[in-house]
């Protein structure tokens, strides 16, 4: 792996587009700048085509011989099956407000991140083979053939797209890159060309139940360190039940929050809280994942992992589903799964038990996103809060793209953040809510061969936290997503070292007065509390 | 090179249409076939490329939210950006079609100095765009009164808006000189950034010169040579009652704007401009973001292959008991 290069000269950003025209600029694989090519065995366990030993840098892609013809049928099928996909093929006038919106464009200024041009890679081939302008006039008319450079061009940039949709925003037609992308990717799933980052996890959570492969017995150990921390910090032990029947409520949310930290501290959180209410509900070790790196795959595979969650569900008779704090894991919920896996007509609307507020906006799917459930228990004065224990923080909200775009949640986390920090300052209005940059590492690129390509992609989101911290002295990167704990740590240690990044649970934990716990002098990192500072400061 | 080859094409087929106007026995295919034949591909075109989009089907419910969703009460829930029903829907995509809110939003970033990323106004796509597509609007409905003998006052009142600055004699349009100063900018742009200069193909360039020829053509006839327009309107009703004559009275330059405005007819449904249709099928446009209280029928949804509890609990069921898991077979 080629050594990262310093943040200075990353920043160093070019714009101008090369001399040749975009079509006869080849695609060249820069180091740094793409996943590993996925194992065979990580395509078998999901019976997904052409599993064989490959290397993205390699000549040979060892490509089955009708691949072009698997290719065009595959396209012509999704031409059928999805009207996006279509109109978004036919639309597109290339008026460039795409362009610069997007974070791996910002941070390459390569012009093949640009939105605009990251569809074309497909229309062209679309116009070629599908349109009768493109046939009759081809490249006049921005068609060309399908060749394995143009293959391989659609691999290396559908790789570099985190489905972000900040271009979908400003696009006068809704064209959503996002779309275009998925579509691409199965296509590209076709012929075995998955990364292992994501075709890994993949074939982990069809067979273990999440993405990180944890086992049963390694769930419940990795809580009960979480427990251990806990009981340290609050004087407290919590037992939370696992695979439960008869629970209230079903509890998913990403195994990565089981596994390392920050996002540990955010499971710890949700223990805390779910404790102190006495709620009914359970974890289960079968649908033990909230996330859906299927979705990076294709939508057959993103709703066989999905079904999990409803199966489980049914078969331990909750009334309804309590999700965790995740991006992509919402739109997949929100926008998906009743359609792939619904009616959820065993369950009942969600209801919560310690407030009595119905959930009308989840009625159908029957599943509340944590931080919707937790601003309600604020909003009626259900916690004790005490916002001086996180004092020692100055807080910045970073919405999650899937969350701002695929789901519309912007106040409600918001609302907890307020009432559980007293520092809260927003980034530049430009880069959140709807216009929210990417952490640069969504969609399964989350590697660690790929370091530039996320650092890059990363940049503006970086940049945008920089401006706050130098201006307000923030130092904490609050955030309800998984892949964004995980990544965004790195992102920050390289631009912005004096920020951390936590979880909104974690600050909720650390702010909630729990039943009889004893006097805390730790946050759930083990550092001493404001408080505690500012009397040894005075002795 | 792209914008060349586009302006040549467009003097070319404006010289066809010069050329074989002034061949009189070619006055009836440039003034009646031509154009019968450019509104049928139109039309037909259209509705087959309309067709073609409504025979996909929507799978899912995709809408962009660029705004609150509809959740606890005391919430307050953006109605049109992140629309909760149909009504919402309604409004969303009438400020979309009618004033283009989405490239209103339009932000030039700056990587400038490489210590800060910037975002800077960037209105003038937006004002551009809606100046011409307004200013087109003006001049089609204008049009309108070559086709009906008792011109309506609805078209005599919008005439007189577009005129009301009272200058000269014909009365000047102020829509004809905003849709030649809006095309010459989405011109000008188009090769004045470098990105979007990248990006621009042909097909992107050949339209702006076509409406722009068509503008010219037909400004030239208004103000400087004076069309007859009496014999126009004869051309015109003979057209729409399909009983079609010729006068003879017509200038060439009448049959060179209306060459081009067939060949525009044609175009149309071949090209990028079907987005004036494509714009209300845009689903992550026209959905309402209520996918969560009201489930979204997929019709291709089809059974998958899942790996089901039992099989996770035939792969784990020792480990699972030894953790005190409870399970269902012992």
């Amino acid at each position: 792996m080629a050594k990262l290069p310093k943040p200075e000269e990353l920043s160093k950003i070019d714009l101008t587009p090369p001399k040749t025209d975009w079509m006869d600029t080849p695609v060249v694989f820069k180091e740094g700048m793409f996943c590993h090519g996925s194992k065979p065995k990580s395509l078998e366990i999901v019976d997904f085509p052409n599993p064989r030993e490959w290397r993205p840098a390699d000549a040979d892609w060892k490509l089955p011989e009708n691949w072009k013809e698997i290719l065009l049928e595959g396209i012509a099928d999704r031409l059928k099956k999805y009207r996006s996909f279509r109109l978004f093929m036919d639309i597109c006038v290339r008026c460039g407000a795409c362009a610069d919106k997007c974070h791996f464009f910002i941070g390459t200024g390569d012009p093949k991140n640009m939105p605009v041009l990251r569809a074309e890679l497909i229309r062209s081939v679309y116009r070629k083979e599908f349109t009768t302008a493109g046939r009759i006039f081809g490249k006049m008319a921005g068609a060309r053939e399908l060749t394995v450079d143009v293959l391989k061009e659609w691999w290396y940039y559908f790789y570099q797209c985190t489905e972000c949709r900040r271009c979908s925003v400003f696009c006068p037609y809704g064209i959503d890159q996002a779309e275009i992308t998925m579509i691409g990717r199965e296509l590209l799933n076709l012929l075995g060309l998955n990364i292992e980052w994501i075709a890994g996890p993949v074939s982990n959570c069809y067979m273990k139940g999440n993405h990180l492969g944890l086992e049963p017995h390694t769930i419940i150990g990795n809580l009960e360190y979480m427990l251990d921390d806990i009981e340290t910090v609050t004087g407290k032990r919590i037992k939370p039940t696992f695979n439960r029947k008869g629970a209230e409520i079903l509890f998913v949310t990403p195994s990565g929050d089981l596994f390392a930290d920050p996002g540990t501290y955010t499971a710890m959180g949700y223990l805390m809280l779910f404790e102190e209410l006495g709620l009914d509900y359970t974890w289960s070790t079968y649908a033990s994942e909230g996330g859906n790196f299927g979705f990076f795959t294709s939508n057959e595979m993103a709703k066989r992992l999905n079904s999990k969650i409803y199966a489980e569900a049914k078969r331990l008779g909750v009334k309804w589903i309590l999700g965790g704090e995740c991006g992509h894991m919402w739109r997949v919920l929100s926008q998906y799964m009743d359609t792939w896996n619904g009616p959820a007509d065993f369950l009942e609307v969600p209801k919560s038990p310690i407030t009595g507020t119905v959930f009308e906006n989840a009625k159908s799917m029957k599943m509340v996103h944590v931080a919707e459930f937790t601003a309600d228990l604020i909003k009626n004065n259900k916690l004790k809060l005490d916002p001086k224990r996180n004092d020692h923080l100055k807080v910045t909200w970073h919405d999650s793209c899937n969350v701002a775009r695929g789901m519309g949640m912007l106040e409600e986390p918001r609302y907890v953040l307020k009432n559980v920090v007293n520092n809260f300052y927003e980034m530049p209005e430009d880069t959140i809510r709807e216009k929210t940059f990417c952490c640069g590492s969504g969609t399964g690129l989350n590697a660690s061969e790929d370091m530039d390509l996320r650092m890059k992609g990363g940049y503006p989101r970086a940049n945008a936290v920089k401006f706050v911290a130098e201006h307000h002295g923030v130092n904490m990167l609050a955030n309800v997503c998984a892949i964004d704990r995980a990544t965004l740590k790195a992102l920050m240690e390289y631009w912005v070292p004096s920020v951390g990044v936590c979880g909104l649970h974690e600050l909720v934990a650390n702010a909630m007065i729990m039943t009889g716990e004893k006097e805390r002098t730790t946050d759930l990192r083990g550092e001493p509390l404001p408080s505690v500072q500012a009397k040894e400061e005075k002795a | 090179m792209k914008a060349l080859v586009s302006l040549i094409a467009v003097l070319l087929l404006a010289l066809i249409a010069y050329a074989g106007a002034s061949v009189p026995g070619m006055r009836l295919l440039f003034g009646v076939v031509i154009p019968y034949a450019a509104f049928i591909i139109f039309v037909v075109g259209m509705v087959v490329r309309i067709l073609k989009w409504a025979s996909s089907p929507v799978p899912f419910r995709i809408p962009t939210t660029t705004g609150q969703q509809k959740s606890l009460p005391w919430i307050k829930h953006s109605i049109i950006e992140s629309p909760s029903n149909g009504l919402g829907v309604i409004a969303r995509m009438a400020l979309e079609v009618l004033f283009f809110r989405s490239l209103f939003r339009n932000l030039k970033t700056q990587v400038g100095d490489g210590k800060q990323v910037t975002y800077g106004e960037a209105k003038w796509l937006w004002a551009a765009g809606l100046a011409f597509h307004w200013s087109f609007l003006f001049i089609l409905v204008r049009h309108m009164r070559f086709f009906i003998e008792q011109v309506p006052a609805a078209i005599i009142m919008i005439e007189g808006l577009d005129s009301f600055l009272q200058i000269g004699a014909p009365l000047f349009y102020m829509t004809d000189a905003v849709i030649l100063a809006s095309v010459t900018y989405l011109f000008i742009r188009r090769i004045g950034i470098p990105q979007v200069k990248y990006i621009s193909l042909i097909a992107d360039y050949f339209p702006l010169f076509l409406i722009l020829g068509i503008a010219v053509s037909g400004v030239w006839m208004r103000y400087f040579t004076k069309t007859d327009i009496v014999s126009v309107k004869i051309l015109a009703m003979g057209l729409i009652s399909f009983n079609p004559s010729v006068p003879e009275t017509i200038g060439v330059m009448f049959f060179v704007h209306l060459f081009l405005l067939s060949v525009l007819f044609v175009y149309f449904p071949l090209s990028k401009l079907v987005h004036m249709a494509g714009v209300f099928m845009s689903p992550t446009r026209n959905l309402a973001n209520n996918s969560r209280m009201k489930r979204h029928v997929n019709p291709w949804n089809y059974p998958v292959h899942v790996h089901t509890y039992e099989q996770y609990e035939n792969d784990f069921r020792e480990k699972m008991k030894g953790a005190g898991l409870p399970v269902e077979k012992e």
